[in-house]
């Protein structure tokens, strides 16, 4: 830990202004950023805090540590806070806010108040969603299934469904400032075909929060105004219809997954060719499966409904249809496997992610096909099958895609270089303890769990047990980085330009960036991943 | 205290096995795939070790890789697709001479209802060896039946009819559980289904009180409510002839065709001017709120009885032309 003299500080995006007003009324990209990261960083911990308490009632079969209410509003709110305020906004507004500009080679996104504005739109649903918490929370589920959210619930149903609705339309105006800046602000030539894929994942994802989100928005207000006014739209007694909630509900939340996951593939595409000193394998394959998942992603919602007594017919169509929605994502897979082959591999920290990203998102992926197997379908869903199968998807892939990227990014973004070894020990916890709780679970749900059970069978406790030990490990292989990446900043040792040796326009410029992200706009003759033209770091990664 | 530790679940029905089947041969799939994922990674991450003196190989991809990993993944998609569907499809299908069990769920219990008249809380018993029809509405919010040793599972809607069946193949209890969150005690929303030998059945049937058969107490409420005012079995009336009605196509007035089943009679009912007969007026006031679901589901039995030939099993056939 040789601290060498500080040289003379440059100037960059976080010392040209200090003091409250600067963050608060930041229109700097970069700023925004980090605005977001601390936000969705304490909506996260509340999250996991739920979980926490979650799987501490879970220990044992019978109801003993909560009452049922309070477990119903406890795995509620962990879905809402974890989906609608970390998962969505995770990866797409902390680092591709702060990358896509970088990347394009733009100074800064294309709207930058509209940025700094769906920054406040998440802040003030994210207040409403605290207020409803404290004052009773909500037990509607995550899903708002109707009648009973609309009708049955006691609960703080509107409140809630508002702060979702407001989530939303932050979440869209992210995914418009990005499908202008993709479109309208990359530098003198850098061709579509020679985008970063982190862009292209992030230009997909921006489709299905542009066109999906609006869906979620109406479902909603409908389920607000059905429970505030008691008009009839989904109750049955007042000749709603039930099913139309959920059709309307899928419709937007099935495509959210791939919004959580799609940024993630993107993150796991810039780490893999990195540390393995090679270019893509199958670049324009897997910038269009990209597209492809956000396209027939909107076509496949109703395979949440298979028992819920839709036809026949319209079952099986949503079951082929979500196998096809499975082959981009088995593609992706394979070339990212096979970016590895003949590589010369560095086994730093945001390469274990990657390897642990492609690991369980392809457990996640394969227990899809499960899922969308009708007869298979029928016996698991609603069974802890589906929540192990989800999870893996969406914490298997998306968090370990966020934090991965987080790492891979973090000398960029502070200019400093956290401890490696902690982060490889902290990686290595995190894929143990995300193993140990979650994989039980595939089996308690072919066993024939029910989700959303506060009370279960004696004879399910055992994997139950397993489940929360792992949780434990889980939980601190997420609380270390925050406690190192908060060290770093004043500790850690100065990042170089680019520590890892890395390819991409971000890297071009200094660590931390200027406000403008480069003192000269680069022009750009070479295609992505050049790394035959890029030196290969020293083993360690390269402090100034 | 862990003196019961099951990796899988008890194969109970019918159709539990071919489940486990397709379920066997996924994992097979599934673990192979993971697998050789898992040792590529590692084999590259051991192989291909960055270390002095090894360079990268530049490599541009392969487009009849490409191809061949597009195409045989959904080659082998579309056989689970097709499995999985012809599975789901028995699933879906109740035999046509499987017995009725009529289910009313509520926030927090199962209501079921034989044919016969036997009336349960919590606890269905069944005789092994017989196609058993669940048909099944909600009183409040959305439940789901499901009983994991049967591998069937099917959600109970407010405001209309579900089916599922099953065909219990081994003697014993079983859990049955709520799957669909309904509120407060979701989690003790469970009972158990008691497959019984046909002998024991039968003491089980003739021990337990009963309250007449389900049709029987479906006509009762028939004549109680006015019904046969309009429909008569033995003359044209104002209301369409409803004797063997049940299973038919019905022609309606907007020129549709509708099957008469279970939701369409429960429908009819509830809101009659919903659908028309062809030749009839929309004259039929709603019963909505005059009889709650457990009479629904007794005027249903009712009327289902109505199409039996006179050898039916139970309930008083009643062929047109009758009384």
């Amino acid at each position: 830990m040789a601290t060498t003299a500080i040289p003379v500080e440059r100037e960059h995006y976080l010392n040209t202004d200090y003091g409250i007003r600067s963050w608060l009324l930041a229109t700097d990209h970069k700023r925004i950023a980090l605005l977001y990261l601390v936000t969705i960083t304490l909506f996260f911990f509340i999250g996991g805090f739920f979980a926490l308490l979650i799987r501490l009632e879970l220990l044992t079969p019978a109801g003993d540590l909560v009452l049922a209410d309070t477990y119903n509003k406890l795995f509620t709110m962990h879905g809402q806070v974890m989906i609608f305020f970390f998962l969505i906004p995770s990866i797409p507004a902390v680092l591709g806010n702060f990358l896509v500009p970088m990347m394009v080679g733009a100074k800064d996104l294309a709207f930058p108040r509209i940025n700094l504005l769906s920054w406040y739109l998440l802040v003030g649903a994210g207040v409403l969603m605290l207020h409803c918490i404290i004052t009773g929370g909500v037990d509607s589920g995550w899903t708002f299934y109707t009648p009973f959210s609309t009708a049955f619930s006691n609960t703080k149903v509107i409140e809630a469904g508002l702060a979702i609705f407001i989530a939303g339309f932050s979440s869209i105006l992210t995914g418009l400032n990005f499908v202008v800046t993709i479109h309208r602000m990359r530098a003198p030539g850098l061709t579509w075909s020679r985008l970063p894929l982190f862009i292209w994942a992030h230009y997909a994802t921006s489709i299905i929060q542009l066109l999906g989100t609006p869906v979620l928005a109406i479902t909603l207000l409908l389920v607000v105004f059905e429970r505030a006014f008691h008009l009839g739209i989904f109750d049955p007694t007042r000749g709603g219809d039930p099913l139309l909630f959920q059709h309307l509900f899928w419709f937007y939340s099935h495509p959210a997954v791939y919004i959580m996951i799609l940024p993630a593939m993107g993150v796991v595409a810039e780490i893999i060719p990195c540390f393995s000193r090679k270019r893509i394998f199958g670049y324009s394959a897997v910038a269009m499966s990209s597209i492809a998942i956000a396209v027939f992603g909107f076509l496949v919602w109703a395979h949440h409904m298979f028992v819920a007594g839709i036809s026949l017919y319209s079952a099986m169509i949503f079951s082929i249809l979500s196998y096809l929605v499975a082959v981009p994502s088995a593609i992706k897979v394979f070339n990212w496997t096979a970016t590895m082959y003949k590589g010369s591999i560095h086994f730093e920290t945001p390469m274990l992610y990657a390897m642990g990203f492609i690991g369980l998102f392809t457990v996640g992926g394969l227990t899809g096909l499960f899922l969308a197997a009708l007869g298979i379908d029928v016996h698991v869903t609603d069974t802890y099958f589906v929540i192990a199968h989800f999870h893996y998807i969406m914490v298997g892939g998306a968090v370990m895609g966020y934090l991965g990227g987080l790492h891979f990014w973090w000398p960029k973004i502070s200019g400093r270089l956290y401890p490696e070894w902690l982060g490889k020990f902290a990686a290595l916890t995190v894929f143990l303890g995300f193993n140990l709780t979650f994989f039980p679970q595939f089996i308690l749900g072919y066993l024939g769990m029910p989700r959303r059970y506060w009370e279960y069978p004696a004879e399910f406790q055992v994997l139950n047990v397993l489940s929360t030990a792992g949780s434990t490990i889980l939980a601190v292989g997420y609380v270390l980085p925050m406690i190192y990446f908060l060290w770093s900043m004043r500790y850690g040792k100065l990042a170089d330009d680019n520590p890892w040796g890395a390819a991409g326009l971000e890297w071009k410029t200094t660590s931390p960036p200027p406000t403008d992200n480069f003192r000269e706009i680069p022009e750009v003759s070479w295609e992505a991943y050049n790394y035959d033209e890029i030196p290969s770091p020293a083993e360690v990664p390269v402090g100034r | 205290m862990f003196s019961d530790f099951p990796l899988w679940p008890v194969p109970a029905s019918s159709g539990a096995g071919n489940v486990d089947a397709l379920f066997i041969f996924l994992l097979l799939l599934g673990g192979f795939v993971s697998l050789a994922i898992f040792v590529m990674i590692v084999m590259f991450a051991v192989k291909f070790r960055n270390r002095p003196g090894h360079q990268a190989e530049q490599i541009e991809g392969s487009v009849p890789l490409e191809v061949t990993w597009s195409v045989v993944p959904l080659a082998i998609f579309m056989v689970i697709f097709v499995w999985g569907a012809i599975l789901y499809f028995r699933e879906r299908t109740p035999p046509r001479e499987a017995d009725a069990v009529y289910v009313v769920a509520k926030q927090w219990m199962w209501k079921l209802e034989h044919e016969q008249g036997q009336k349960e809380i919590n606890e269905l018993h069944v005789p092994v060896g017989r196609d058993i029809k669940l048909i099944m509405t909600s009183q409040d919010v959305i439940h789901s039946f499901y009983v994991p040793a049967f591998r069937i599972k099917q959600d109970v809607l407010p405001g209309r009819y579900t089916t599922a069946w099953f065909h219990a193949t081994r003697p014993g209890v079983y859990h049955l559980f709520c799957a669909e969150y309904c509120g407060t005690s979701h989690s003790g929303m469970i009972g158990q289904v008691v497959v019984l030998e046909p002998a024991q059945y039968q003491a089980w049937l003739s021990g337990g009180i009963t309250f007449g058969s389900l049709a029987a107490n479906g006509e009762s409420l028939f004549q109680q409510l006015g019904c046969p005012t309009c429909h008569r079995f033995d003359i044209q009336g104002r209301g369409p002839n409803l004797a063997g009605i049940f299973g038919q196509p019905v022609q309606l007035e907007d020129g549709r065709t509708v099957l008469a089943d279970e939701n369409y009679i429960r429908e009819s009912i509830l809101s009659p001017n919903a659908k028309i007969v062809s030749g009839f007026k929309p004259i039929m006031p709603t019963f909505q709120g005059l009889v709650d679901e457990d009479q629904v589901t007794a005027l249903v039995a009712y009327i289902k009885s109505l199409s039996r030939p006179p050898s039916g099993a139970a309930g008083p056939a009643k062929p047109a032309p009758g009384t």
